[in-house]
């Protein structure tokens, strides 16, 4: 809730000025930055003594103790012109108009809408435009390609509450995962640590960038999300170790555990915050994390997959007083649409996939049909695969065709959402992308066809305006460290010179 | 709910009030019809006895039921390969799967055919891509069903488990018509792990497992020219039991083939040479990096079992996987056959797309669909009898609304044996039970 009231204030502004709020903290600085001096920025009473803690010790200064240095690439200003555009935003335009200026959209219209002068013009006759294909459940880099177990980074599956880490301290840049997926048309992901526990982690939003680090694809002012998970996995994972949760009820007593401590933690901080005295409670970073989701500047991504289950993580949500962004995998969220939709929860789904444990049983081709038929729904088709997030239009191709099928009428301009503003929607960046909507960032894919066809190919991809892969032109088909050398390289199979791998 | 959706609906319960027989003339007509070799625009495709009696420009025959395909698509039904369809109901469920064993006393034996399930789940939902008959494969560590969902498991999944022997077990046919007795044909083809997978059953290196290999198939052989002196004891100790010699002395004579399981193009090069020094016949499954050595191949004759999207380098043996692996097999002549995903069972319907994937990185359409119809039943050795839509060929057709390897595409009719099959599913009935409103609660709308 506080993040869709605060939308379009810097991000990292709105999330010191939660924490502030929330905390009772002096030294919460306006400009979105720590601050070295906390009197010159500080709106807020102080105590008389100084509270000055070091760096490390004291969460308010170490907010985005990792923070980007995104750039983008080298970029002009360009229009697109000619195709059949899908806005993401609900509408078509035929032989529509792109502009775009200093990378973002400045202008979306038919084919009277003005291109400045000196803007290149791309002829996109035939084919069609859409916003950047957006995946808020990817292991990317944490379980990157080759899947050796020395790469295996994406669980830390040594305690049911692992909320102190990180996913972004597990991205390994080079997974060669990033390079099909920019070729499938994914410009923003959604990284997450795996579902082995309650409490899997923060994950990381980035932008599909080539990147010698993390920090240099890390989504600038992106909310932290945290992933939970409810059901099978983390139940079987401590259950066969005999040690707590061994059952669904031992989840929820977990999750209920875990919130209890943060809450505790919180008050402790807000009181020394206001009375200063005795000594400052020591840093926690599991407790911070959950705090973070408690005071709604940290976001829920919860993958949980039965209607049942997802009631109660709704009702836990209630207990404790903070809000789900998005459930995960949600193979069951047909059976509680309206339910989701009143609650403003997003549903990220598959459409395929079904059967391969009992809590994927009643997996259905039409749940994001269904659940987007509800008024106010947030449907979302997602991959948690690196080979599916190479296609999430044709998933979504599918989850339209099933919904089709059972006669419900949904147009192409509307289900593209599904992969795109609902996607940013989820992970609380639609203020910033997923739409071809002036003033957003312009993450933008050219299309071969019909995104909606098992054929199209995306041609180019333009992240922040720039031109990050294209199809036609071998300088723009980056190749990680990886697979330099590596069996096949620089050779063509079937004489076919177009794309990575 | 449209009235296009009302029919097809009073269609289906028809169909599951009176099942339609084999014994009827059924005439689909005026469809633009995909035979797995050619083309037919506005053609008329005859069913009758469970077989197909003709297709080509003719009329229907008089007093034969009419199905209307005109603006429509007609195919054969898809022939999933590499499948665990009817063998296992939910993968996560152990006692479920009947496509794997464990037991060290057994292994070439195994005969997936007894334990397929022509009840399972499974059935209709592939059904309803398409998919009428499938090739029912044993799984083992390096094969297809053999890792799923790593990660959503939480990397405690059933992915670590290991075959005791060189050889998962024997496939068979099976096709979708509800209500028969769905096996075709037991024991069509022997199964083996090559690669980490097979190295890892001989005790972790490629070198041990090849040496390991030869000296199986001469125990097969001399146990194949002394079966009197094995019964009386007069034969040297050998390392598999009499059930898997057995077994294995078709695949020794070269009648069997032998699924190699196998993805880095070094190994295919051996397993290549090996089949050729051992005179046993191959068939490839996986050959990831097969493009890379797509001549050798192609000389061999051994046809691949292949998914085309697998283009990352997951591990050591796949680092030149490529979305063009199939376009470039097909180019050099290699007969390939189009997978489903995670062991063709539950998303064996996904096969259609993974042919339009190929073709939209270079494969020739006519390929992609010959790779889900006649191709795979040229390699095991069903040419003619079903995956095509040909005259003496099973009767199993699926007319579709477009173009079948496209998502938007659904089909409006499958026969299979020439019998019209319900067009409904497990997840159907869930979709209409959740779709409804009613003051009683979902569990009463049946």
């Amino acid at each position: 809730m506080i993040g869709h009231h605060l939308r379009g204030v810097s991000l990292a502004a709105v999330t010191c000025a939660v924490a502030g709020a929330a905390l009772g903290l002096s030294a919460c600085a306006t400009t979105g930055q720590t601050s070295s001096d906390p009197a010159s920025s500080d709106p807020a009473p102080r105590p008389s003594r100084d509270m000055t803690l070091a760096t490390g010790l004291d969460p308010s200064k170490t907010l985005d103790p990792y923070p980007s240095t995104y750039q983008p690439l080298p970029r002009e200003n360009f229009a697109l012109v000619g195709a059949t555009v899908l806005t993401g935003a609900d509408s078509k335009i035929d032989n529509g108009v792109v502009v775009v200026a200093d990378g973002r959209i400045a202008a979306v219209g038919d084919a009277s809408t003005p291109v400045p002068t000196g803007y290149r013009v791309i002829d996109a006759r035939g084919r069609y435009v859409t916003p950047g294909v957006i995946d808020v459940h990817s292991h990317l880099g944490v379980y990157p390609s080759p899947g050796v177990q020395g790469m295996s980074d994406g669980n830390e599956a040594t305690n049911p509450n692992t909320a102190q880490v990180w996913a972004e301290h597990s991205l390994w840049p080079q997974d060669p995962g990033f390079n099909t997926a920019r070729a499938g048309g994914v410009t923003t992901m959604h990284i997450l640590p795996g579902s082995a526990n309650l409490f899997g982690g923060r994950g990381v939003t980035i932008r599909n960038v080539p990147s010698i680090t993390m920090q240099g694809m890390k989504f600038p002012n992106a909310p932290y999300t945290v992933k939970m998970a409810c059901g099978e996995n983390p139940s079987r994972v401590y259950g066969s170790r005999n040690q707590s949760p061994a059952t669904g009820m031992g989840n929820m007593a977990g999750y209920r555990a875990a919130f209890i401590a943060a809450r505790d933690y919180k008050a402790k901080w807000d009181k020394w915050r206001e009375t200063g005295e005795g000594a400052p409670p020591t840093r926690n970073l599991q407790n911070e994390t959950l705090a973070g989701v408690l005071d709604g500047s940290i976001l829920i991504q919860n993958h949980c997959y039965r209607a049942d289950e997802m009631a109660m993580m709704m009702d836990m949500a209630d207990e404790f007083g903070y809000r789900i962004s998005a459930f995960h995998h949600a193979t069951e969220a047909y059976k509680l649409a309206p339910q989701l939709a009143r609650a403003g929860i997003c549903a990220a789904m598959w459409t395929g996939w079904w059967g391969f444990k009992m809590e994927a049983l009643d997996a259905i081709e039409e749940n994001a049909a269904l659940v987007d038929a509800q008024a106010g729904s947030c449907a979302v088709i997602h991959s948690d695969d690196p080979e599916l997030t190479q296609r999430l239009n044709q998933e979504a191709a599918a989850a339209l065709s099933a919904g089709r099928r059972a006669g419900l009428n949904i147009s192409e301009e509307h289900a593209i959402g599904w992969f795109t503003s609902n996607a940013a929607k989820a992970i609380g960046i639609a203020d910033q992308t997923g739409s071809l909507t002036p003033g957003l960032r312009a993450d933008v894919v050219i299309w071969s066809a019909d995104p909606f066809s098992i054929y199209a190919r995306a041609d180019q991809v333009f992240i922040d305006g720039a031109l990050a892969f294209d199809r036609t032109d071998p300088a723009y088909q980056p190749t990680s460290d990886f697979e330099l050398g590596q069996p096949g390289y620089g050779l063509t199979a079937a004489n076919i010179n177009e794309g990575a791998r | 709910m449209r009235l296009s959706h009302l029919i097809a609906g009073a269609v289906a319960a028809l169909a599951m009030a009176a099942p339609a027989t084999a014994q009827e003339t059924v005439a689909i007509v005026g469809g633009r019809i995909l035979t797995g070799t050619s083309v037919i625009e506005n053609g008329t495709v005859v069913l009758r006895d469970g077989k197909i009696v003709s297709v080509g420009a003719g009329a229907a025959p008089a007093g034969a039921r009419i199905i209307d395909a005109a603006g429509k698509v007609v195919a054969p039904g898809f022939v999933a390969v590499d499948s665990g369809l009817a063998g296992t109901e939910v993968g996560s469920v152990r006692g479920t799967n009947e496509l794997r064993n464990n037991a060290n006393t057994l292994s070439a034996a195994f005969d997936v055919s007894y334990g397929l399930d022509p009840w399972s789940f499974t059935l209709p939902v592939a059904r309803l891509g398409g998919v009428t008959r499938a090739i029912v494969t044993p799984q083992h560590p390096g094969s297809s069903g053999g890792h799923v969902h790593e990660e959503d498991t939480a990397g405690a999944g059933d992915g670590g488990y290991q075959t005791p022997g060189l050889f998962a077990g024997q496939a068979a046919i099976i096709n979708l018509a509800q209500g028969t007795d769905i096996l075709v044909k037991p024991r069509v083809a022997m199964v083996a792990p090559f690669g980490e997978a097979g190295a890892a059953v001989a005790g972790g290196a490629r070198g041990a497992q090849f040496v390991l290999f030869k000296e199986t198939l001469a125990e097969v052989r001399l146990y194949a020219r002394n079966k009197s002196a094995y019964e009386r004891a007069g034969l040297r100790d050998l390392s598999l039991s009499r059930a898997d010699l057995e077994a294995l002395i078709p695949v020794a004579d070269g009648t069997l083939p032998l699924i190699v399981t196998v993805h880095r193009a070094s190994d295919i090069r051996q397993v290549l040479r090996l089949a050729r020094e051992e005179g046993i016949k191959i068939i490839l499954d996986g050959a990831e990096e097969g493009w890379l050595v797509a001549g050798d191949i192609a000389a061999a004759g051994a046809p691949v079992l292949l998914n085309p999207i697998a283009n990352l380098p997951n591990d050591f043996e796949m680092r030149a996987a490529r979305m063009e692996n199939a376009a470039a097999l097909d180019a050099a002549g290699v007969v390939i056959a189009i997978k489903g995903n995670e062991g063709s069972t539950h998303r064996a319907r996904e096969a259609r797309y993974n042919a339009g994937n190929a073709v939209s990185h270079g494969l020739p359409y006519a390929s992609a669909i010959a790779a889900l119809t006649v191709n795979p039943a040229r390699i095991f050795g069903m040419a003619g009898q079903f995956g095509q839509i040909a005259p003496g060929a099973a009767g199993d057709v699926v007319v579709w609304s477009g173009d079948p390897l496209e998502p938007l595409s659904q089909p409006s009719a499958v026969f299979v044996n020439g019998v019209e099959q319900p067009l409904t599913s497990r997840p159907l009935l869930l979709r209409d039970r959740y779709r409804q409103q009613t003051p009683m609660p979902p569990a009463y709308r049946n």
